[in-house]
C-alpha cells in the first residue's frame, strides 16, 4: 500500500475498515516528514503526534469519530497552537509559545486530526515564495531548485511531497492559492468570514483567511466543513444562519478574458488555461466572456490596504510584552531596536509602505482612495455574478520560479499574485486545482486553475472543481 | 514618485524602525518604485462612491460574564522579555 499517495477520504475508510491503525498511518508521516527535511517545509514536526494518534483511534474504535480523526495535518507557523511555538517563521517570535488554541485548532483536534507539525512560511506571511522566512526558503518538491510559492509554501509543500494529508495555510492576496498551484495541490481561500480567524497571528485584518491545502477538491471541503462556522472571539465570523443564496449546481463559467490575457502572462499558462475551459464546456458548462476592467486595480488596492493594516497590526510588536527584545538606550531605543533587529527586510519594507499611505498629507490620496476603489471592485464583481455562477482565470502568471530570480526586486515578487489579490480585497471564496504541467529546464512544473465564486459559494466551487477534476485528464 | 532619504528616516522613525544606511538606500528605491506601481489608481475614472461597513452589524459581544481575575496573568506576563513580580517591566521613561 503506498500510503504517502493517500487522500484524505481513502485514509479515513482504511481507518474505518481497520486495515490501518491511526498510529501505523501517522508513523508512516512523521517517518516520511523526517526524511524529506531537505525541503525545509516544517519548522517543527511535533513529538506528540503519535499520543494524538492513539487517542484518535480510541475515538474511531468507539465509533465517535469523524472523517479527519486519525488523519494528519500541518499547520501554518502563524497559526496557534497552544503550548506550542507559533513564530510566523519571524526572528521576531522565534520563542513565541501559544498562550491559546486558534479556533479552527480547537475545530480540528475535537474533529480528531493529528497535528504533525507547523510548516515554513514567509515572515508574517509577506510574501509569495517562502524567501522572506527567517529559517531558510522551502523548496518545491517538483524542482528543488525552484519556490514552493508563499506565503504558505511549507503548507504546500508538505502536502505534494507527501508528508502529510492536509494542511492549513492563511491567504491573504493569494497565501493559500499560489502555492498551491505551484506544488500541484489543491488550496481554497474561503468567503471573508466564513472560518474564525481567532488565533491567527494577523496581517492585514481585513483580507486575512484561514483555508485548507489538501490534494483533492472533496479533501479541502472534508478540512473546510470543520473549521468554518460562527466564532464568539471573531466578530467578522458569520453567524451559521447567516441568510446565504441557495446552492444551485453551477453552470455558467465566466472569464474575465482580458484580465486572463494581460501583458506578463505566460503563453503556456494561457494555452493550459484554454486547454481547462474547453474541457469544462465539453463537461457540459456554458463559456461566457466577461469584462471586468476594475480587476486590473486589484493589485494597486492591495498593494494600499495591506501595507496600511501591516503598520497597525504589527505595531503591537515592540520587544515590551512579548517576542524578540533588543536593548537600547531608553524606551524607544528598546521599541526601534527590537523592531529593527527582530523583522525581517520585507517586514520592515511594509511597515514602512504602510507608514506611508496611512501618514497626515497622504492618507486620503492612498488609503482613502483605495477603500473607494475596493468598493468599486466588489460591486463590479457582484454585477459579473449576476450572469455567470463562477469566474475562472489561471491561478498564477507563471510556473514556479528559481530560488533567488526575484528577491530583489520586490514588483516583480507582488506581480506573482496579480490573479489572485482581487479575491481578498472583495472577500469571495476561490479555489486553485491543479490543472496541468508545463516543461521547463528538465523540470514539469504544476499550474492551477482559479475558480471564483460569489460570497458563500464554496459548495459551488467544490462542485465545479470536482468536476473539472474528473475532465481534466491526469 | 520621488521618496528622499530623509522621507525613508521620517517614516523609520514614525514606524520606530532602526534602519541602517545602507538599507535606506534601498527603501528609498523600493518605496518609490511601489507608489508609481500603486499610484495607477488615480487613473480611475469612474465616479467611486463611499467605502461601505460589511453585512454584519453590531458585532460586538455583550460585556458581560468576565473570567475570574487573574487567570492568565502567569501564561500572559511570562512572555514577555522582562518582568517584575505581576508586571511588565520597562526603562523608566521619566
Amino acid at each position: 500500500m503506498d500510503i504517502s499517495s493517500l487522500t484524505i477520504k481513502k485514509a479515513h475508510e482504511l481507518l474505518v475498515n481497520k486495515e490501518i491503525t491511526a498510529r501505523e498511518l501517522v508513523e508512516h508521516f512523521l517517518k516520511e516528514a523526517h526524511t524529506k527535511s531537505e525541503l525545509n517545509a516544517y519548522r517543527e514536526i511535533f513529538d506528540d503526534a503519535l499520543a494524538s494518534a492513539d487517542a484518535a483511534q480510541k475515538m474511531l474504535d468507539a465509533g465517535t469519530g469523524t472523517l479527519l480523526t486519525g488523519i494528519p495535518i500541518a499547520l501554518k507557523d502563524n497559526i496557534l497552537m497552544k503550548g506550542k511555538i507559533a513564530s510566523a517563521s519571524s526572528k521576531m517570535l522565534e520563542h513565541y509559545r501559544a498562550t491559546y488554541d486558534a479556533h479552527v485548532v480547537a475545530r480540528l483536534r475535537d474533529a480528531g486530526a493529528v497535528f504533525l507539525g507547523r510548516t515554513n512560511m514567509d515572515e508574517f506571511a509577506m510574501g509569495s515564495s517562502t524567501e522572506n522566512s527567517a529559517f531558510g526558503v522551502t523548496k518545491n518538491p517538483h524542482d528543488l531548485s525552484r519556490v514552493p510559492g508563499g506565503s504558505s509554501g511549507g503548507s504546500a509543500s508538505a502536502i505534494a511531497s507527501g508528508t502529510v494529508l492536509g494542511a492549513l495555510g492563511s491567504d491573504t492576496g493569494g497565501s493559500i492559492r499560489q502555492p498551491a498551484a505551484f506544488c500541484g495541490v489543491v488550496g481554497l481561500k474561503p468567503t471573508y468570514g466564513a472560518v474564525s480567524r481567532s488565533g491567527l497571528i494577523a496581517m492585514a485584518s481585513s483580507l486575512d483567511q484561514i483555508g485548507p491545502l489538501a490534494k483533492t477538491v472533496e479533501d479541502a471541503k472534508i478540512i473546510f466543513d470543520v473549521i468554518k462556522g460562527k466564532d464568539p472571539l471573531d466578530s467578522t465570523s458569520y453567524p451559521d444562519n447567516f441568510p446565504h443564496k441557495e446552492n444551485k449546481k453551477p453552470k455558467v463559467i465566466g472569464v474575465p478574458v482580458d484580465f486572463v490575457r494581460m501583458k506578463g502572462v505566460d503563453p503556456e499558462v494561457l494555452r493550459n488555461f484554454d486547454a481547462s475551459i474547453a474541457k469544462m464546456k465539453n463537461a457540459g458548462y456554458e463559456i461566457r466572456d466577461i469584462s471586468l476592467p476594475s480587476l486590473a486595480h486589484g493589485l494597486s488596492v492591495y498593494y494600499i490596504l495591506m501595507p496600511a493594516e501591516v503598520s497597525s497590526n504589527l505595531a503591537r510588536l515592540d520587544g515590551v510584552r512579548y517576542g524578540f527584545h533588543a536593548d537600547g538606550t531608553n524606551l524607544l531605543g528598546d521599541y526601534a531596536r527590537s523592531r529593527g533587529e527582530g523583522f525581517g527586510r520585507e517586514v520592515r519594507r511594509r511597515i514602512l509602505l504602510g507608514t506611508y499611505v496611512l501618514s497626515s498629507g497622504y492618507h486620503d490620496e492612498y488609503y482613502g482612495r483605495a477603500s473607494a476603489v475596493r468598493e468599486m471592485l466588489r460591486l463590479d464583481l457582484q454585477k459579473a455574478f449576476e450572469g455567470v455562477d463562477i469566474i475562472a482565470t489561471p491561478t498564477t502568471p507563471t510556473a514556479a520560479f528559481k530560488i533567488g530570480e526575484k528577491t530583489n526586486d520586490p514588483l516583480q515578487m507582488y506581480l506573482a499574485d496579480i490573479f489572485t489579490v482581487s479575491v481578498n480585497i472583495a472577500g469571495v471564496p476561490a479555489i486553485s486545482i491543479p490543472s496541468g504541467f508545463i516543461e521547463e529546464g528538465g523540470s514539469k512544473l504544476p499550474l492551477g486553475i482559479q475558480f471564483i465564486a460569489p460570497s458563500f459559494g464554496e459548495e459551488a466551487l467544490f462542485d465545479a472543481g470536482g468536476d473539472f477534476e474528473k475532465v481534466r485528464g491526469f | 514618485m520621488e521618496i528622499e532619504l530623509k522621507d525613508v528616516e521620517h517614516l523609520a522613525g514614525l514606524a520606530r524602525i532602526v534602519v541602517s544606511d545602507t538599507e535606506k538606500e534601498l527603501l528609498r528605491h523600493d518605496l518609490g518604485e511601489i507608489l508609481a506601481y500603486v499610484s495607477q489608481i488615480k487613473e480611475v475614472t469612474a465616479e467611486l462612491g463611499p467605502a461601505k461597513a460589511g453585512e454584519l452589524h453590531n458585532v460586538m459581544r455583550d460585556d458581560a460574564e468576565p473570567h475570574e481575575a487573574g487567570l492568565f496573568t502567569e501564561e500572559l506576563i511570562a512572555a514577555a522579555p522582562s518582568r517584575d513580580g505581576n508586571r511588565v517591566l520597562v526603562k523608566k521613561i521619566l
